[in-house]
């Protein structure tokens, strides 16, 4: 499998990346060079193995269900690039 | 005696306890050696006012006779570790200006154990790199020079590099690092110094800005072996704020430090001996089974079939994790924003993501894009994570016959900045004897085992069981002693 110019742009779409032409054009060799490389893991027998879930054996744990945390409105607004009245603001979007 | 600056961790705290000199004066002599390092750009922010109200905290301690363990030890940090009241950025200018308003788990305890902070250490943005060279914040520059008198300005590794160029230069006594796929090991052997990453799980992540959750784990840098147990010990834990961190008790690990290895078998794993494998590498390798045997082990040859399939198996992995971590920044909740004008809130992402992450951020955020895109996620993302359970079957294998591996660290001794840093794929290889233990969890760590025809330090790796950190850490330990690594960068600086 390789990647094409239109398929770099739609990667970056998804991305959330804006990308120039010259980006997409220098990145679709780059792309294909590694694609081109990991796909040596084909070459391995994996018929009947599990996906790896965890490296270390470990159980989800379960806590009460009670607030142990919160109250900190403005600590959580404090590195936001624009707050206002105790909210996150962002550019209008229903127009 | 000698400088303060030349001590480690140990020689601190039993220096400060035994009376040979003050918390304070520890602190104004490694406070000078940062302001006089300005030329490695080890560090992103200086934080010498920490140091001091942590030293003089120290001093009072001991006159009260409440010491703890890390008391007037100061440490550098990192800048993947969110330290509240002090910029972290993770090397990158997507969090430029980000003040964390809450501590990480591993920063919070090692200054609970009383230690100070010299500053926020540079490392490649967001961790992804093995030279230092995509920092936002320039290039970290190696003490360490050719013998050659080319005076060529040397990688000290990554992605931890500031911490290790840093420990090297004596102008921090030990540092956090963090390990994805060799990024504490390869700069210890890079810059003659010694690393740990624990077990997957034994470090707390809360607070540590995330790269490829299944694959990061913090641990210390340091100048040898004793020192990295003791950071180690205050380090880890069990914490409820990590859904993976792992609910066992945190053993003694200095004081179970021993380099007798009689009845232990070291293992020696017949495919990292990789193509065009340098013969200076090969030798030392040879070197440090001579070493293993006099320290009383038994060698034994075994097999890890799956190691050439690791590196692949982990640009999948690791791109596909960060991919979804770095979903995060989108110029809203913290960091950079670019709102062009009249962009709507999806033109700004974008800008503002294309403003914010350096070239190698983006392409592993694409690559890991792609791999889990509709389509494409069983060919290469389950694949992949079936690959990786296969590795780390190899290792399990290979733990029923032995209690160690053995093999060199990095595949070359430092290399120049910019020698690499044009071909992605070629600066992946560097990560080719480290990345194993990282997919599998285990516990690793590098050494300093001896000095190439260039002058320049060559690390060997020794892998454990899960939670055997101190097995890793006494055959470290035995291979420490013989090497008696004395070999120090020349001060340029």
């Amino acid at each position: 499998m390789s990647v094409d110019a239109a398929t770099v742009r739609k990667i970056a779409s998804l991305s959330r990346i804006a990308v120039t032409d010259g980006d997409v054009e220098a990145m679709v060799p780059e792309l294909n060079n590694i694609l081109g490389w990991v796909e040596q893991l084909g070459k391995v027998d994996t018929d009947g193995i599990e996906p790896l879930a965890a490296v270390i054996p470990n159980h989800q744990r379960l806590r009460e269900d009670i607030v142990t945390d919160g109250d900190i409105r403005d600590k959580v607004l404090a590195n936001a690039p624009q707050a206002e009245h105790g909210f996150f603001a962002v550019p209008k979007v229903i127009e | 005696m000698s400088e303060i600056t030349d001590l480690g961790i140990a020689g601190i705290r039993d220096g400060f306890r035994g009376g040979e000199f003050s918390a304070r004066e520890v602190a104004d002599a490694f406070n000078a050696a940062v302001a006089g390092g300005k030329a490695l750009n080890a560090f992103i922010v200086e934080t010498p006012e920490h140091a001091l109200a942590a030293a003089d905290a120290a001093d009072k301690a001991k006159a009260a006779g409440e010491l703890r363990p890390l008391s007037g030890v100061p440490l550098g940090i990192k800048d993947l570790f969110c330290t509240e009241g002090y910029q972290t950025t993770a090397a990158s200018h997507i969090l430029g200006g980000f003040v964390p308003t809450y501590e990480s788990t591993v920063t919070a305890k090692l200054f609970g154990a009383g230690a100070g902070m010299l500053g926020k250490l540079n490392m490649d943005q967001f961790a992804m790199g093995s030279s230092n060279e995509t920092s936002a914040f320039g290039n970290v520059i190696s003490p360490w020079r050719r013998s050659d008198g080319g005076n060529a300005a040397l990688a000290p590794g990554g992605s931890s590099g500031g911490s290790s160029a840093a420990i090297a230069a004596r102008i921090v006594p030990a540092a956090t690092g963090t390990d994805t796929g060799g990024s504490i090991r390869q700069p210890a052997a890079f810059t003659g110094i010694s690393g740990i990453k624990p077990t997957y799980g034994r470090c707390s992540r809360f607070g540590i800005v995330a790269f490829a959750s299944s694959l990061d784990q913090a641990g210390p840098m340091a100048h040898d072996v004793r020192d990295c147990a003791i950071m180690l010990e205050a380090m880890s834990g069990f914490d409820p704020k990590d859904s993976t961190s792992l609910d066992v008790s945190v053993p003694k690990w200095e004081a179970g430090l021993s380099s007798d290895l009689k009845g232990k078998k070291v293992g020696v794993p017949k495919e990292y001996r990789v193509d065009n494998m340098p013969a200076e590498i090969d030798a030392l390798w040879q070197q440090g089974i001579q070493w293993m045997k006099d320290a009383g082990a038994e060698i034994v040859e075994v097999s890890l079939p799956h190691t050439h399939y690791a590196l692949a198996t982990y640009y999948i992995v690791a791109p596909a994790e960060a991919s979804s971590n770095l979903a995060r920044y989108d110029g809203v909740r913290y960091g950079l924003r670019d709102l062009p004008d009249g962009a709507n809130l999806q033109d700004m992402y974008a800008a503002t993501r294309a403003a914010g992450f350096g070239p190698e951020v983006k392409r592993r955020i694409m690559i890991g894009t792609y791999v889990l895109s509709a389509g494409f996620y069983d060919a290469y993302y389950t694949k992949a994570q079936k690959v990786r359970a296969l590795i780390a079957r190899d290792f399990r294998q290979a733990f029923e016959k032995v209690d160690v591996l053995l093999t060199p660290t990095a595949p070359s001794a430092a290399f120049a900045l910019g020698e690499k840093s044009s071909d992605p794929l070629e600066m992946y290889l560097n990560d080719v004897f480290t990345v194993p233990a990282s997919l599998a969890g285990l516990p690793a760590m590098s050494v300093p085992a001896g000095l190439d025809a260039q002058g320049l330090p060559l690390g060997l790796q020794i892998i454990g069981r899960p939670l055997d950190e101190q097995g890793v850490l006494n055959g470290s330990l035995a291979i420490e002693e013989r090497a008696g690594f004395t070999a120090r960068p020349g001060k340029w600086w």
